[in-house]
C-alpha cells in the first residue's frame, strides 16, 4: 500500500470543500497529479496544491491508497466522501462530511468531526477517537434513505440526531448521546455505552437501539416487551426491551407486526 | 435580425408532407422564407435530421406546487449542479430541475414551445414569475377549472354563456391559454374527504356531476372557439380497472364538433393516458388496456390525447388532483404535501420511484408504448411524460428510442425483473411497428401544433411560420446499429433556432433568445351578472382583493403574445 501524506499548509479563509480527498481519486495518481485535484472555497475553485503539501503517490487502485491527513483540518469538509476502498487517516479534527456516502474502505479520524459524517455511507468502516457531532450516519436532507450499511465506531460522544433514517449497519458510542436517536428508521442498530437523553426511535418503524446508561425521558409511542438478555462485545447482560414507535406505521413480515426495538440495561 | 440557410438535411415536416427530402430550409427576421440573400450564414445539414422546434402539450414546469416539490426534495437536487457559466446561469435538479436548467434541456433537445399544464389561478402570479425565469422557450399556461366554484355553479344550471364569460374573464386575469380540468368535482370532494371515482358520482354540496362538469366545460370551450379544447385529466387517475372511467369520460365528447378559427379539429385532449388505461381489480391482477382506450380514440376524430410515458426514474409526481396524491403516500410511505387553493383547486406531491423491479412500474411502462404504437393517427397522439409525473422530461429521448426501435424495447422488456408478468398483462410483446421520424415530426411538432391551435405558427417549417429549427445529428438513410444513436441525437441536438435565434449549436446553449408568454385574450359580450358574481366572490370569499389577484404587468409578463378570440358578435 502507498501513502500520501496531506499537509495542511494555508489554511483557509472559509470552509474548503475537499470530496477529491479520497483513494479513488487519487489512485494512480503521483504527489504533483494530486496537487492539480480542485477543492472548492466559497465559490471560488483553486487546488488541493495550494492549501495541502503533499508527500508520496498514490498506488495504483483506491484499495492500495493510504492517506494521512496531517495538520489544522478543522475547516476542511468531505474528507472520504464516496471513497470505495483504501485508508484515510486524519490526524486531528474534521469539518462536516467525513466519510459521506462511503462504499467501503477505512477511515480513522484521530479527533472529532462535525456534523453529517457518514451521511448516507452503505460500507466501510469510520472510527472516530473524539465525539462525532450531529446528524451522525443520517440520509441527506430530504432523503429518506439513511446509513444502510458499514459500522462507526465514535470512542467519545455523539451529538443529536444520530442513525437518523437509518436501514442498516452499525454505530456505537462508546460515550453519550445528545436527543433524536434512529428517528425513522427502518433498520440498522445504535450502540449507546453512556447515557442517552430523549426522544429515542420517534417514529421508528424498524431497527434496534441499545442504551447502556441511562435514558432522561421515555419516547409515549414506546411500550415495554419484557426483558431480554443480549451479548455485546462478548459480555452478556440484562435488558428491558421496549417495541415502537406504536403512533407509527407498522411493517409486516411472515404475517408479523415489526416493531422498531429498544434495549435499556437493567 | 440575422439571416441563416440550413443545407442539405434531410428535412421531416407534416405540415408539408415532406418525408426526409434533402431541402434548404431559410431564416429571415425569425421566420421561415423561401430564400435568403448571398450572404445569409450557411449551415450544414449533410447526413442530418432537420425538423421544426418541438412542441410541449403538457408538463408541470412552473408554479407553486413545482416549487413546493424543490423545496421539499433537497435530494432532487444532490450532485447535479452546474456552476454558471457562458450564456448560463447556476442549473441543477433532476425531475425538478431550476427554471433556468427547464428553459436549457428543453431547448438542448429541441423543444421551443411549451406548456405548463396546470396553473391555480390565485397563484397566477408565481406561474408567471417562474415562466420569466425559464429562458429560451416560449411557453403558455393552463388555468385549472373542473373544481372552480363559479363553473360548478354555473353548470349546475346549465349556464354556459355564463361559463364561457368567466373562462374569458380568467384567461384574462391570469394570462391563461386554455381550459384545462383535473379530476373534475374530485379535488372539490377531497375538501369533505371524498373523491369522485366515476363521471357519475355527485361533488358534496354543490350537488354536480363531474360529466355535468366535463360537458359543460367543453361546450363553454367551443362558444368561446378557443384555440385548444378542453383538456382533460379525468376521474379515477392511477387505479387498476380506471380504463372504464376514462372511457365514460371520452364518451361525454360524443357528437360535439370544434368551433374555432384556428385549424383545430378536437374538442377534447385526453392527457397521460397511460395513467388512465388500467384494467385489474387490484395491484397483483392489474393489467393494460390500452387497446380499449385507443380504440375508442381510433374511431373518434375528435379527440386528441397525450401518451404520459413511465420512463422508470426516481421522480417527484405532483397534481391538483389532492386525493390521488393522498392515496400515493398511503401506498409508498414517501413524504407528501398538500395544499388547499381556495375557491379553485387543490395540489399534492409525492415522490415515487418506478422500479423496474417492480411488476406494477414495468406494465405501466408497457401501457405508455402501446398507447402511441396503436394509435393509427400520429397527428392525434402527442409524446409526454406528464414531467415530472411519470418521468423528467428530458427522458423524451429515450421514449422516442423506445418508440423507433423494437430491438430497445426487446433490450428492456428482457431488463425487468417480473418480464413475463409484463407480457402477460400487456400486448407489449406483439407489437412490432417501429415509429419513423416522420411520424415523430407528427408526434412531437406539427400534432401538439394543430391540437393547441397553433399549427398556423409553429409546428411546421411552411415559408411564414415562425422560424423553429432544429437539426439532429442523425443520418435517416443509414440504418441505426445501435438505438442508443436516436437518444443521444435527440438529446443534444446540432443547432437549435428560435424564432429565427440560433439558441443551441452541438448541443450547447449559445443564447437565450427572446422568450414569450403566449395567451389568449377571449372577449366576450359584456355580462354583468358574472361581473357581479366575481366581485362578489372577491368580498365575501377569496382571501385577496380581485387588484392583488389579476397577473398584470410587465414584471410578471414581460413579453407577452396574445392570441385573440372575440365570441361578442
Amino acid at each position: 500500500m502507498e501513502t500520501v501524506t496531506l499537509t495542511m499548509k494555508n489554511s483557509p479563509g472559509l470552509y474548503l470543500e475537499a470530496d477529491n480527498i479520497s483513494p479513488d481519486k487519487f489512485a494512480g495518481k503521483n504527489a504533483s497529479q494530486i496537487a492539480e485535484l480542485h477543492v472548492y472555497e466559497g465559490n471560488t475553485t483553486s487546488t488541493l496544491g495550494k492549501h495541502f503539501d503533499i508527500d508520496g503517490n498514490a498506488g495504483a487502485t483506491a484499495a492500495d491508497t493510504k492517506i494521512v491527513v496531517k495538520g489544522d483540518v478543522t475547516k476542511v469538509k468531505y474528507i472520504g466522501m464516496k471513497m470505495s476502498a483504501g485508508e484515510i487517516v486524519v490526524e486531528g479534527s474534521a469539518d462536516q462530511y467525513v466519510g459521506a456516502w462511503m462504499t467501503g474502505g477505512k477511515i480513522l479520524v484521530k479527533g472529532n468531526v462535525a456534523a453529517f459524517a457518514a451521511t448516507g455511507m452503505k460500507g466501510g468502516e469510520l472510527v472516530i477517537e473524539g465525539n462525532a457531532g450531529n446528524y451522525l450516519g443520517t440520509a441527506y436532507r430530504g432523503d429518506w434513505r439513511g446509513m444502510s450499511g458499514g459500522k462507526i465506531l465514535v470512542k467519545g460522544n455523539a451529538g443529536s440526531d444520530v442513525g437518523m433514517y437509518m436501514l442498516g449497519g452499525e454505530i456505537v458510542i462508546n460515550g453519550n448521546i445528545d436527543v433524536h436517536v434512529m428517528t425513522h428508521a427502518e433498520g440498522g442498530k445504535v450502540i449507546v455505552k453512556g447515557n442517552a437523553k430523549s426522544k429515542l426511535g420517534g417514529q421508528m418503524v424498524d431497527g434496534t437501539i441499545i442504551v447502556f446508561g441511562t435514558i432522561d425521558v421515555m419516547m409515549p409511542g414506546f411500550k415495554p416487551a419484557g426483558e431480554a438478555e443480549i451479548e455485546i462485545d462478548g459480555a452478556k447482560a440484562k435488558f428491558a426491551h421496549f417495541i415502537g414507535d406504536t403512533g407509527e406505521r407498522k411493517k409486516k413480515r411472515k404475517g408479523q407486526i415489526i416493531y422498531g426495538n429498544l434495549y435499556k440495561k437493567l | 435580425m440575422s439571416e441563416y440557410i440550413i443545407k442539405n438535411g434531410h428535412v421531416f415536416d407534416p405540415v408539408q408532407g415532406i418525408k426526409g427530402d434533402k431541402k434548404d430550409i431559410a431564416i429571415k427576421d425569425g421566420k421561415i422564407v423561401d430564400k435568403v440573400g448571398s450572404s445569409a450564414k450557411v449551415v450544414d445539414a449533410k447526413d442530418k435530421t432537420v425538423m421544426a422546434g418541438a412542441v410541449e402539450i403538457h408538463a408541470h414546469i412552473a408554479g407553486p406546487k413545482v416549487n413546493l416539490g424543490r423545496i421539499y426534495r433537497p435530494e432532487d437536487k444532490l450532485f447535479s449542479y452546474v456552476p454558471k457559466g457562458g450564456n448560463q446561469r447556476m442549473a441543477g435538479g433532476f425531475s425538478i430541475p431550476t427554471t433556468f436548467k427547464t428553459g436549457y434541456e428543453y431547448a438542448k433537445m429541441g423543444y421551443t414551445t411549451c406548456m405548463e399544464a396546470a396553473m391555480p389561478p390565485l397563484f397566477s402570479r408565481h406561474v408567471h414569475e417562474e415562466i420569466r425565469d425559464t429562458p429560451i422557450i416560449d411557453e403558455a399556461a393552463f388555468p385549472v377549472f373542473g373544481n372552480n366554484w363559479f363553473v360548478l355553479e354555473y353548470l349546475k344550471n346549465q349556464e354556459i354563456e355564463n361559463t364561457a364569460a368567466y373562462i374569458a374573464w380568467l384567461l384574462r386575469a391570469t394570462k391563461g391559454y386554455a381550459v384545462k380540468v383535473v379530476n373534475p368535482g374530485g379535488t372539490e370532494a377531497w375538501g369533505w374527504g371524498l373523491n369522485c371515482l366515476t363521471v357519475n358520482d355527485p361533488v358534496p354540496y354543490f350537488d354536480i356531476t363531474p360529466a355535468e362538469i366535463i360537458k359543460g366545460l367543453i361546450e363553454a370551450n367551443e362558444y368561446l372557439g378557443l384555440p385548444h379544447s378542453m383538456h382533460i385529466h379525468p376521474n379515477n387517475l392511477g387505479n387498476p380497472g380506471n380504463y372504464e372511467t376514462t372511457l365514460d369520460t371520452l364518451k361525454i365528447a360524443e357528437g360535439i364538433k370544434a368551433k374555432n378559427k384556428f385549424g383545430r379539429e378536437q374538442v377534447l385532449h385526453l392527457t397521460h393516458t397511460q395513467f388512465h388505461s388500467y384494467g385489474g381489480t387490484n395491484w397483483g391482477d392489474f393489467e393494460s388496456k390500452a387497446k380499449e382506450v385507443t380504440d375508442y380514440v381510433n374511431k373518434n376524430k375528435n379527440i386528441t390525447i397525450d401518451t404520459g410515458n413511465v420512463t422508470l426514474d426516481e421522480t417527484t409526481t405532483m397534481t391538483a388532483d389532492g386525493p390521488f396524491e393522498h392515496h400515493l403516500t398511503g401506498l409508498n410511505h414517501l413524504k407528501w404535501a398538500n395544499v388547499d387553493v381556495e375557491l379553485e383547486t387543490a395540489a399534492g406531491v409525492v415522490p415515487y420511484i418506478y422500479s423496474p423491479s417492480i411488476s406494477v412500474c414495468a406494465i405501466q411502462w408497457a401501457v405508455g408504448i402501446e398507447i402511441p404504437l396503436m394509435m393509427k393517427d400520429p397527428m392525434r397522439c402527442f409524446i409526454t411524460t406528464d414531467h415530472p409525473n411519470a418521468g423528467p422530461f428530458t427522458r423524451y429521448p429515450r421514449v422516442i428510442k423506445w418508440l423507433m426501435s423494437a430491438k430497445a424495447r426487446e433490450t428492456q422488456i428482457n431488463a425487468f425483473k417480473h418480464k413475463d408478468k409484463v407480457l402477460s398483462q400487456s400486448a407489449i410483446g406483439t407489437l412490432d411497428r417501429e415509429i419513423s421520424l416522420y411520424e415523430i415530426a407528427q408526434m412531437t411538432r406539427a400534432g401538439p401544433a394543430k391540437s393547441l391551435g397553433l399549427s398556423s405558427m409553429i409546428g411546421g417549417l411552411k415559408p411564414g411560420m415562425d422560424a423553429d429549427v432544429v437539426v439532429y445529428n442523425f443520418n435517416p438513410d443509414k440504418p441505426v446499429a445501435d438505438p442508443d444513436q436516436i437518444e443521444a441525437a435527440f438529446q443534444k441536438a446540432s443547432h437549435v433556432f428560435k424564432s429565427g435565434v440560433e439558441v443551441v449549436t452541438d448541443g450547447e446553449i449559445v443564447s437565450n433568445g427572446n422568450k414569450r408568454t403566449l395567451w389568449v385574450n377571449a372577449k366576450t359580450k359584456e355580462n354583468p351578472q358574472v361581473m357581479r358574481d366575481i366581485q362578489e366572490k372577491f368580498l365575501k370569499y377569496y382571501s385577496v382583493s380581485r387588484a392583488n389577484y389579476e397577473a398584470l404587468g410587465h414584471h410578471i409578463v414581460p413579453n407577452p403574445y396574445a392570441i385573440e378570440v372575440d365570441a361578442g358578435q
